[in-house]
């Protein structure tokens, strides 16, 4: 066997960054799932339409309550009809794009928020800091839960409604994630050497303190985003959320609930597919953490 | 010591004056109040007597001034649904919760405890994997439908567990366990990571070196340092559970706090929103502020910083 110069190239260098960042996420198995099944749930969400066999709000009051086909029903139905005779699959199918959407604007939004007030708390530091602090501090003290409630009874339960108010309620993560990171990258040289050559503040946050940090803010945003899509459920469970006949899965749980004693899938079948996705979300978060620190990096 | 108590009981009162400014301007936000308690068909000049009458026609922060000023002498006003005092309200529904809470941290605790401290003196075992698996369930799933889940389970199929009502402690197992099943995750990472760290550290080899015995060095030694952080854990946590309490008690028909809540969300009851939103934050600022000044007691490092 020759050796070619590129073989010997190899040996001597060992694997490149790139190899070696490939062969951290396939071989992490929680990553890899939550890129499939949330890739998957994107897929039915966006293709909604082409997926769903019925119309997911067609009532069809002869057909209530058809028991899905592992029960004992018929296809034209494969999961079952709720208590209005609609179509169960056809409104899961229609139910991702709600959860989707509210978790990613929610995160966006929250997003946004928390990582200019982080970015800003870490970076100049003194007042600012302390201001910042005591912003996360008096949104810690406030329960989320019973704060969503009220200000959705106020302005009215629908879409918009619910993504800006999570979106104003969860960015506290955020800003106390963003704000330690940018502590550890403030001092670091390079940001040193970008000031001295007189680069403009929102030039060194923007392009020497932003790339540094970002790995943090996208684990941040996948936790968020479980998050937001968990207490959209709650809340449209709790009737002041997304309002009917709009198929949010939380809206399905309890909507389900009335006939619970007899039929315990109406409430089982949408907590499932609530709880798989926010499953692959927190393991492709926790994946892209243990794939990006750089104390796992051997 | 004195000196950082007095700083954190500072940031404590700023923060529940925050608090309290906002749960206050929630009255305002819902629109004109005066409007609201007069009905739908109520005149323009019945509104305006229903205005002077509260004094809603007077500049906002004299109104903010006067609620707050009853609030810290326990007078939260007059609930606009029962036409009740709502401190009274309050106070009979609280014990509910109170209850509800403790409940949940404790069975947090005797869970996510020993099962964090076995996962760390075994790595990578069959109990590590379970004990990380349950957390990871606890985390994703949503907590009104493992409720109902265990009602169906638990109350209709197997005939156990009452599914609602308060009667006794066993209306209680199922609430608790739901309750405290989302304490758990965070408080078992942090029991692992504690004596993992404190396991392989330099007085744990000493103690082994000297002679003691493997259940002393792991209690003696190494829970109780392990322990510290865990505990001011416990007490954000709780904080958090009497907050979050509100969607299983809707569940379970507890008539406490939270479930006072979501009824005066729903009859549009402010005084009862306001005085609710402000106690929830007032247990979770007093929670924290205690755990910090107990941990400020137990590790000196923090007293400098």
């Amino acid at each position: 066997m020759t050796r070619t110069a590129d073989t010997l190239l190899e040996e001597i260098q060992g694997p490149t960054p790139g190899q070696m960042l490939r062969k951290r996420v396939f071989g992490h198995q929680g990553l890899l799932f939550g890129v499939a099944v949330l890739g998957l749930l994107l897929l039915v969400a966006i293709f909604a339409p082409l997926l769903a066999p019925h119309d997911p709000y067609a009532q069809d009051l002869l057909a209530r309550m058809q028991p899905p086909v592992f029960l004992g029903g018929s296809w034209e139905h494969p999961l079952g009809t709720d208590h209005l005779g609609r179509d169960y699959l056809s409104r899961l199918i229609y139910g991702a794009r709600i959860s989707l959407l509210i978790g990613g604007f929610a995160a966006l939004i929250s997003g946004l928020i928390g990582t200019a007030m982080g970015v800003a708390a870490g970076y100049f530091g003194g007042r600012v800091d302390m201001a910042v602090t005591f912003l996360i501090n008096v949104r810690l003290a406030m329960p989320v839960v019973l704060v969503a409630l009220a200000i959705v009874a106020v302005f009215g339960g629908s879409l918009q409604v619910v993504i800006l108010v999570l979106g104003f309620l969860l960015w506290d993560r955020f800003a106390v994630v963003m704000r330690s990171s940018t502590l550890q990258v403030r001092s670091r040289e390079y940001v040193t050497a970008a000031q001295a050559i007189g680069c403009s503040t929102s030039r060194v946050i923007l392009s020497e303190i932003m790339p540094n940090i970002v790995n943090n803010l996208i684990v941040v945003v996948t936790l968020e985003m479980a998050h937001a899509i968990l207490l959209e459920a709650a809340l449209s469970f709790l009737g002041l959320g997304v309002q009917p006949p709009t198929p949010s899965w939380g809206l399905m749980v309890s909507e389900g609930k009335q006939m619970m004693l007899f039929e315990p899938w109406l409430v089982a079948i949408p907590g499932i597919t609530l709880f798989v996705l926010v499953l692959a979300i927190n393991l492709l978060g926790d994946g892209l953490r243990d794939v990006t620190a750089p104390e796992n990096r051997s | 010591m004195l000196n950082f108590i007095l700083k954190r009981l500072g940031l404590a009162v700023l923060v529940a004056l925050t608090v309290s400014a906002i749960s206050f301007s929630l009255l305002f936000m819902a629109g004109d109040p005066a409007a609201a308690l007069a009905g739908e068909q109520a005149t323009d000049v019945d509104i305006e007597a229903i205005r002077r009458l509260y004094g809603f026609d007077r500049p906002m922060i004299v109104q903010y001034w006067e609620w707050l000023s009853r609030a810290l002498q326990g007078d939260f006003g007059e609930s606009y649904y029962f036409r009740l005092p709502v401190a009274d309200l309050i106070m009979e529904r609280l014990s509910i919760t109170m209850t509800l809470g403790v409940c949940g941290i404790s069975f947090a605790l005797l869970t996510a405890v020993p099962l964090g401290v076995v996962a760390a003196i075994r790595p990578n075992s069959l109990i590590d994997r379970f004990a990380l698996f349950l957390s990871v369930m606890g985390q994703a799933m949503p907590s009104f439908w493992f409720g109902l889940m265990m009602i169906v389970v638990f109350s209709i199929q197997l005939n156990w567990l009452p599914p609602s009502g308060t009667k006794t402690w066993v209306h209680f197992i199922m609430p608790t366990i739901v309750l405290g099943y989302y304490a758990m995750p965070a408080i078992m990472r942090l029991t692992r990571a504690g004596m993992l760290d404190v396991l392989g550290s330099d007085y744990i080899r000493t103690a082994r070196a000297k002679g003691a015995g493997e259940g002393r060095v792991l209690f003696k030694h190494a829970l109780r340092n392990a322990i510290i952080p865990v505990v001011s854990l416990a007490a954000v946590q709780m904080g958090f559970m009497l907050g979050g309490s509100i969607v299983v008690e809707s569940i379970f028909a507890l008539h406490g706090a939270g479930y006072l809540a979501w009824e005066s969300i729903g009859r549009n009851d402010l005084p009862t929103v306001q005085a609710l939103i402000l106690v929830f934050s007032m247990f979770y600022i007093v929670f924290t502020f205690l755990s910090d000044v107990l941990n400020a007691w137990l590790d000196p490092r923090i007293r400098v910083a």
